[in-house]
């Protein structure tokens, strides 16, 4: 990578960097069990864009986009299940979706 | 070059908001923000299918689906959000100055990565890759669909009482 | 590559749903879903590549192969443990998923689609986990969202970065375009963003908060098949696949395997013996023995490799009969708390009997399967100059024969309580598999060094 390229590209993984920093931050400090899986979905975007970039770099567009496009159908079968049983939880705390009022199971 | 950044920054500052905002709803349109921003940068490196589908799955139905949820689970009323919310200030100040200063760490940081980058590609079509030499991941897409119809069906039934 | 062992359950489970939804024939899919797992295991054993539709080597060959055996006993103790038809139909076809995506993990040469069918297995996962809508269930499974969510967005960025440096994401490209720029600061970083990821799945020390809650709270046939081989065959058997076939194992990365596994074995062996509930001890013993795979696969000798596999099939074996003789507690005496339950041994004969056997196959002594695999890696580590690491698998294998020693006692052994437990008859089906998969254990323990000999 020469250095040209480099400092065209720099911006893109700085704020990839960013995007991770929020996502984990949203989702371990947080109480809420739906704001964590909001958290999730930041931390896959970071990742989409970073393929994408990889992707435009190397050019290599077809393989990156067919991989983004899976990687896509993965997020959402993996939310929807996931807000499955953010619901599930939900039902069974009396209508609280604090994770403080969860911890049932220690160890 | 200019437009880049500026869109880059659009997306961090929504990805900041969906963070920090006090309401479960304005925090998916944020998400939903995050991702219209992210699918104009796709479009900009030359990836419109990706982008398509970007928009149209993670900006449409995934937002569409925590909306339902969100509204699905009445959430608290707002005096009790203002309780449980006065300690959150506390915890989430700190976040803005850490990614501020992550920022300019890594933009004033000299990095001198050498990588040798892989020879580039024939120009092909995404259609042909995806159908010609993908097709372990078209069956897996058929097997998630499944997955997912499964799941909702376990997960999102009522429970019948005895 | 698209084989039969990917093919074959998607069309029993699209013929179950479309064809045999009606009440009388809810049986349909236990009946073929049992002759798909033997047809599979028979498959392996003697590979016809006629009816595979791709070659396997034998790492692919032992992970198929524990795949099948557990998934078998998991299907066939079900009829026992899970009552309810309708619910049972489900559990089987989320089973059969759960089945194709590791048996895609096994086979696939590409590191993208290797990640799609994981993230297919532990999806289903989820759900399994789920599948009683109870509380503690449901927490489990969001524990092991969130520590799967992580790991795959990891493994996402590694693949990322690596795209950086290789032209393509299958192990062959990705080998040689790590060949060509080695010794780079990138490269390293990827490596050890996928490794941390694996760990997750896998269920290793730093990061094995989920593993507990999740085979804990699941019902008791999904636990079987969870902790027999559902986390195995994709986290530990991509580490394995990984190490085997994309990057040689240099020095840094051996000695973080090997700390790794040493901490996740003495941490998980010492808190084993502090449970009550005994699902909750044997899952601490479940970290502890991917522990031993790992360290078998960081001395990087083919002998600590073959070491590791080998101890792959034997604790599948011995994990998943242990997990049938928890079930097979809570589903006849009512209850798993191992401070209720005592004197079991004269009701439960053959569960006292199998349950000693597959401990002393966990702890390696003598004439049990798990014997020889520790032996294999205490031998690899001693020949490639880790004498430390030996020692401290040694010294772990006393542990665990004492934590399962006192499970036994505390069991089976002691004398019954005031209180007398009410004791249902074992089921033909239970009692079949438990001996199944003791006797594997023995004849493979004792079989063995002929077996070598000859060959």
């Amino acid at each position: 990578m020469t250095l040209e390229t480099l400092i065209r590209f720099w911006p893109f993984f700085i704020s990839v960097v960013m995007l991770f920093i929020i996502g984990l931050y949203c989702m371990l400090v947080t109480y809420n069990t739906i704001r964590v899986l909001i958290g999730i979905e930041l931390l896959i975007k970071a990742a989409t864009l970073l393929i994408i970039i990889a992707g435009y770099i190397t050019n290599h567009l077809a393989l990156t986009q067919s991989l983004v496009i899976t990687m896509i159908v993965i997020e959402v079968i993996f939310i929807t299940v996931a807000m499955g049983i953010v619901m599930g939880i939900f039902a069974h705390n009396k209508g609280s979706l604090d994770v403080r009022d969860t911890r049932n199971l220690k160890g | 070059m200019l437009l880049d950044i500026v869109i880059l920054s659009l997306l961090i500052l929504a990805a900041l908001w969906t963070t920090m905002t006090r309401s479960l709803l304005r925090s998916a349109i944020g998400l939903a923000s995050v991702s219209a921003a992210l699918t104009i940068i796709m479009f900009r490196l030359r990836s419109p299918v990706a982008a398509v589908f970007e928009l149209s799955v993670c900006s449409g139905f995934i937002s569409v689906l925590f909306v339902t949820a969100i509204s699905l689970t009445n959430p608290l009323t707002r005096s009790e959000i203002m309780e449980r919310m006065k300690d959150r200030l506390n915890r989430f100040w700190y976040l803005p100055l850490i990614v501020a200063a992550a920022g300019l760490a890594l933009s004033l940081m000299n990095v001198e990565i050498f990588l040798r980058l892989p020879p580039a590609e024939a120009e092909r079509d995404v259609r042909n890759v995806l159908w010609n030499m993908r097709q372990l991941d078209l069956l897996g897409h058929i097997i998630l669909l499944i997955l997912g119809s499964f799941g909702v069906a376990v997960l999102f039934k009522k429970q019948r009482d005895k | 590559m698209i084989s039969s062992f990917i093919i074959a359950p998607l069309f029993i489970l699209i013929f179950d749903r479309i064809f045999f939804s009606r009440s009388k024939l809810r049986n349909v899919i236990y009946w073929t879903s049992l002759v798909f797992f033997l047809a599979q295991m028979v498959m392996v054993i003697f590979p016809v590549e006629r009816f595979m539709f791709c070659r396997v080597d034998n790492l692919s060959r032992v992970s198929l192969l524990s795949i099948g055996l557990v998934a078998f006993v998991t299907v066939l103790s079900s009829r026992q443990i899970m009552k309810d038809d309708s619910k049972r139909r489900i559990f089987i076809s989320l089973v059969l998923i759960a089945v194709i995506g590791m048996n895609a993990v096994s086979t696939t040469r590409d590191l993208f689609s290797l990640y799609v069918f994981m993230e297919i297995a532990s999806i289903a996962s989820f759900v399994l986990i789920a599948l009683n809508k109870e509380r503690d269930a449901f927490e489990g499974a969001f524990k092991y969202v969130l520590f799967s969510a992580i790991a795959t967005v990891f493994m996402l960025s590694a693949i990322g970065l690596i795209l950086l440096i290789s032209g393509g994401t299958s192990f062959n490209s990705i080998r040689d375009g790590l060949r060509i720029s080695s010794h780079n600061f990138l490269i390293y970083f990827a490596l050890g963003v996928f490794l941390s990821g694996l760990f997750i799945k896998g269920g290793v020390a730093p990061f094995h908060g989920w593993v507990m809650d999740a085979y804990t709270a699941a019902p008791a046939s999904v636990s079987i098949f969870l902790a027999g081989i559902a986390t195995k065959a994709t986290g530990v058997y991509t580490l394995v696949r990984f190490a085997d076939s994309v990057f040689l194992l240099t020095a840094p990365i051996k000695s973080v395997l090997l700390f790794v596994s040493a901490v996740s074995i003495i941490m998980a062996a010492i808190a084993a013996f502090m449970q009550d509930d005994m699902k909750r001890m044997l899952s601490y013993s479940s970290v502890s023995q991917v522990g031993y795979i790992i360290m078998g696969l960081g001395c990087g000798t083919p002998l600590g490799i073959t070491g590791a596999m080998f101890h792959f099939f034997n604790h599948a074996v011995f994990k998943s009969l242990l997990f049938i003789n928890s079930a097979s507690l809570e589903s006849r005496a009512g209850t798993r708390n191992m401070s209720v339950l005592s004197g079991m041994g004269k009701k439960m004969p053959v569960t006292a009997l199998t349950s000693l056997i597959a401990g002393f196959s966990t702890a390696g002594v003598p004439p049990m399967a798990g014997f020889w695999s520790k032996l294999i890696i205490i031998t690899a580590l001693w020949l490639s100059g880790y004498r430390v690491y030996a020692f401290i698998a040694a010294l772990a294998s006393i542990l665990t024969l004492g934590y399962i020693l006192k499970m036994q006692r505390r069991v089976f052994w002691s004398r019954p309580a005031d209180k007398d437990i009410q004791v249902k008859g074992a089921g033909f089906n239970l009692v079949f598999a438990e001996t199944l998969l003791a006797a594997i254990i023995v004849s493979v323990g004792i079989f063995l060094p002929f077996w070598l000999r000859v060959r």
